[in-house]
């Protein structure tokens, strides 16, 4: 035969391959097509096509191999242990940009199963080639080595540290400086991902020059970068109060409130996390996110989203309100507590009600006109139909019950505290009926109301033990009365009346 | 003895007389003496009870005067004890008015300042209203952006659609679908159609993304400035016939990075920048703009204006004189000076001199 013609044999294998590799990759963009290619042995098919001569069939099969991978954990754990990723690393280190995306991308597949996955892949030396793919020209390599840092650090704070051992920390805030969008989202991401797990590695971003470049892209007009940034802040300010005043520095204060308003729900909720996460841990914190006029953008946000978007504000609330009651009383002159009642009626998750329940029992436990403030928007026959529920979870009637006794412990407001007498459960009946004996001797006009009501007669109807704190507080508010009034409300005092009736004799002559 | 005999004859008459004598009057001697012994006894009990009736009175009168003597000292006492805390009370009222203004003004100077918290509330209240319609005003101008963004995409679509369709415009022979006879005024996509410039084909498929300037070395020596095929050549590629150089030479060729002479890459007027530059730097340094002129005789016609300070309508002050620390030996008391006892410490002339970098300020 002639050369020609062999040569023809050739050129037709290499189009075959060609074309099933690029066949196979287009398929396993479809999830359907996936168990399919699986039962029909797909993986032992791409992985001699890795080692093949030419570029673009390793590229294809590498791409092929990593849409795989990122279908589901069982294909991951085939790509493993099939002795695939010593192979990739390997050639990672050599070949041109288009395999080393291809190579990033499957490392990322297979890294974001699960951790075991995660440390299959450091085991094999992966992390060093995937740094020195950071500091690849080609902004697509590094996008690609930055995702799949940033999947392998997610999952626990071994993988992290060895992330950062790799020495990634300062190439990623490289490359957050770049012009390209997606790297820097990418970036953002996987900075946040390394610095959620502990102290030490939010310390290690930090100190790596993270935040003021963070700080500067909290302006960017694009929402998913700004999701990815200030989730990565919100992480790094969480630890500590240190890394929290840090986080302040950069002059986030007020930029971040714009954030707040922004379209997108994950940037909203994302800069509530944010700010909440810098208001709890000091007053001070929480002064400096008072006095920047956090509170009402804060309460503005939860007003327009609904859901779990809205529980970082609801915390953020309770957070700033628990240091202080001038914080406190800060949150409610900026119209928190109607907000909050809002909340805890409409929203149908039992977490979201419990959080809410929680930040108003820590604003009215202070003094009585917090309470006051909390009880006049009729916030509390709420709480207590929630604690009464038997729907509602154990965390929801646990948080209720313990904001209805601070708030009523304080509470001297005494048209909402009636209601409380007629069907609250005896260990709370306990406290109103101890608000009432408190205020009572004082005030004519409250007693007044008290007897007009029908709350004196309620009070008559409450059995107590004699010798408990029940009964005493019965009997000062029995004291506040003339005995007529207090025996013309005492129950059964008509059978009495009749009864002297009966007996009476008149005087015959 | 006769009478011996007769009085033994009645011996026993005698003896019976004198015992019935004796027995009568022993009859009556014990009555009486009963009764005498009841007078005297009843006497001396009178008497008795008159002594102790005595007694008592005069007891009776010791005790009374006793007695109010005790009492007047308790009453003392009591007086003493009643006016000892009425006393005390008082001071202890006045006290606690001392205390009342003293607790007031220090909670409401150091501790807890009403007035301030009122101010500090108001002061949040406007500053969140001020956020609030910061915020508004944001969103709003967020949202009209948006829709300009939106109107404009819409334009440009229209334009891109005219473009393509602007075969449709109707000619002087043949109306157009746009310019019915029977409508009193062209459609607006007529006009647009008249603007519209037509489109030359294969023309929007091409995006040069990767164009890059030759100015920046970087990206030219990236694979990315190399033409990419999407085929790939074949395995046994064929020469073409004819004097063709090889197709990695010319391309290289083509391609090659500019490579500017020394002369070419620095700007032109570099020399003039350079000292715009260093003009700019001694602008930002210099104090006094004037160049120091050296000798006296440059300055020999100015005049001397001395400071406004030392100088006034009623002549100098006597500033260097009397205002500070001048000398008038004739006050001195004695012809010696100060004399140090410790010398003074060097804090200063180690600055600057030391080995290490520790501790430098930065």
């Amino acid at each position: 035969m002639s050369q020609r013609q062999v040569l023809q044999v050739f050129e037709q294998y290499q189009k075959a391959r060609t074309q099933f590799v690029q066949m196979v990759a287009e398929l396993a963009t479809r999830p359907q097509n996936i168990e399919t290619l699986q039962n029909a042995g797909v993986m032992s098919l791409l992985r001699p096509l890795l080692l093949d001569v030419v570029p673009t069939i390793q590229q294809t099969a590498a791409l092929a191999l990593g849409r795989l991978a990122n279908y589901n954990d069982d294909l991951a754990e085939a790509v493993v242990k099939g002795d695939i990723l010593p192979q990739l690393v390997y050639s990672l280190a050599e070949q041109n940009r288009f395999y080393k995306k291809a190579a990033a991308f499957v490392l990322r597949a297979v890294g974001k199963h699960s951790p075991q996955l995660a440390q299959a892949i450091v085991d094999c030396g992966a992390l060093d080639t995937l740094v020195i793919c950071l500091e690849d020209f080609d902004p697509g390599v590094k996008e690609a080595a930055a995702w799949a840092l940033g999947y392998i650090a997610r999952h626990n704070a071994e993988l992290s540290q060895a992330v950062v051992d790799a020495g990634a920390v300062p190439l990623l805030v490289l490359c957050i400086q770049e012009p390209e969008i997606a790297l820097k989202r990418i970036a953002a991401s996987a900075l946040s991902d390394i610095s959620k797990h502990s102290p030490e590695l939010a310390q290690t971003v930090v100190d790596a020059g993270a935040i003021a470049h963070l700080a500067q892209m909290i302006l960017n007009p694009d929402s998913k970068l700004k999701r990815q940034v200030l989730s990565a802040l919100s992480q790094i300010a969480k630890h500590s109060v240190d890394l929290a005043e840090m986080v302040v520095e950069a002059e986030i204060f007020p930029v971040v409130l714009t954030c707040l308003k922004d379209k997108d729900e994950y940037v909203k909720k994302n800069a509530s996390t944010l700010i909440r996460e810098i208001a709890k841990h000091t007053p001070e914190l929480s002064q400096l996110i008072v006095n920047a006029g956090g509170v009402a953008a804060v309460i503005d946000c939860i007003g327009s989203c609904k859901g779990n978007i809205r529980l970082p504000g609801i915390m953020m609330l309770g957070y700033v309100a628990a240091h202080s009651e001038n914080l406190a009383m800060a949150v409610i002159i900026s119209k928190g507590v109607p907000q909050l009642s809002v909340c805890l009626s409409e929203e149908p998750e039992d977490h979201i009600k419990a959080a809410a329940a929680w930040a108003l029992g820590q604003i009215g436990r202070h003094t009585p006109e917090h309470a006051r403030a909390v009880a006049v928007t009729n916030t509390l026959p709420v709480l207590l139909s929630l604690y009464m529920s038997t729907e509602s979870s154990e965390d929801l009637q646990v948080k209720s019950k313990k904001a209805i006794k601070n708030i009523l412990q304080k509470c001297t407001y005494l048209p909402a505290l009636e209601p409380f007498l007629y069907d609250a459960p005896p260990n709370i009946l306990k406290h109103v009926v101890g608000q009432f004996s408190k205020v009572l001797p004082h005030d004519s006009k409250a007693r007044r109301l008290f007897v007009t009501s029908g709350g004196l007669k309620k009070v008559q109807e409450i059995k107590a033990e004699p010798g408990s704190l029940l009964q005493e507080y019965i009997n000062s508010i029995n004291n506040c009365y003339p005995e007529e009034i207090v025996r013309y409300y005492s129950p059964g005092y008509s059978d009495t009346l009749l009864q002297r009736v009966d007996s009476y004799q008149p005087l015959t002559n | 003895m006769a009478t011996l005999a007769r009085l033994q004859a009645r011996s026993t008459f005698v003896a019976h007389q004198y015992y019935y004598r004796n027995s009568v009057v022993d009859v009556f001697r014990k009555k009486e003496y009963d009764a005498a012994v009841k007078i005297q006894s009843w006497f001396r009990g009178c008497q008795v009870r008159a002594y102790i009736r005595y007694l008592h009175r005069i007891a009776t009168v010791i005790q009374k005067w006793w007695r109010g003597y005790s009492g007047r000292e308790e009453y003392r006492l009591l007086v003493k004890f009643a006016s000892c805390a009425m006393k005390m009370n008082f001071y202890n009222a006045m006290a606690v008015r001392i205390q009342r203004r003293w607790r007031g003004y220090r909670i409401r100077k150091y501790c807890f300042n009403y007035f301030y918290l009122k101010e500090y509330l108001r002061a949040v209240s406007e500053t969140n209203d001020a956020i609030r319609e910061a915020l508004e005003e944001f969103a709003e101008m967020k949202e009209r952006e948006e829709k300009k963004a939106d109107l404009e995409r819409e334009e440009k679509e229209r334009d891109y659609q005219a473009r393509k369709m602007h075969y449709l415009l109707s000619t002087k022979q043949i109306p157009g679908i746009y310019n019915s006879p029977f409508r009193k005024d062209p459609d607006p996509w007529e006009l647009r159609l008249q603007k519209a410039k037509p489109l030359t084909s294969q023309r929007s498929k091409v995006k040069d993304k990767h164009w890059v300037s030759p100015n920046s070395w970087l990206e030219c020596t990236s694979a990315r400035s190399f033409p990419r095929s999407e085929v790939l050549p074949p395995i046994d590629r064929k020469q073409c016939q004819g004097p063709f150089r090889d197709i990695t030479e010319v391309l290289e060729q083509r391609y090659k990075p500019l490579e500017p002479t020394l002369r070419v890459a620095e700007p032109i007027n570099e020399l003039n920048v350079a000292r715009e530059e260093f003009r700019r730097q001694e602008w930002m340094r210099n104090v006094n703009d004037n160049m120091f002129l050296p000798f006296s005789t440059y300055h020999k016609n100015k005049k001397y204006t001395p400071l406004m300070h030392s100088s006034s309508k009623y002549g100098p002050n006597s500033y260097g004189s009397r205002h500070f620390r001048d000398e008038n030996p004739k006050k001195w008391i004695c012809d010696k000076d100060f004399q140090t006892v410790l010398p003074s410490f060097d804090l200063f002339s180690k600055y600057g001199k030391l080995y290490s970098k520790a501790g430098q300020i930065i």
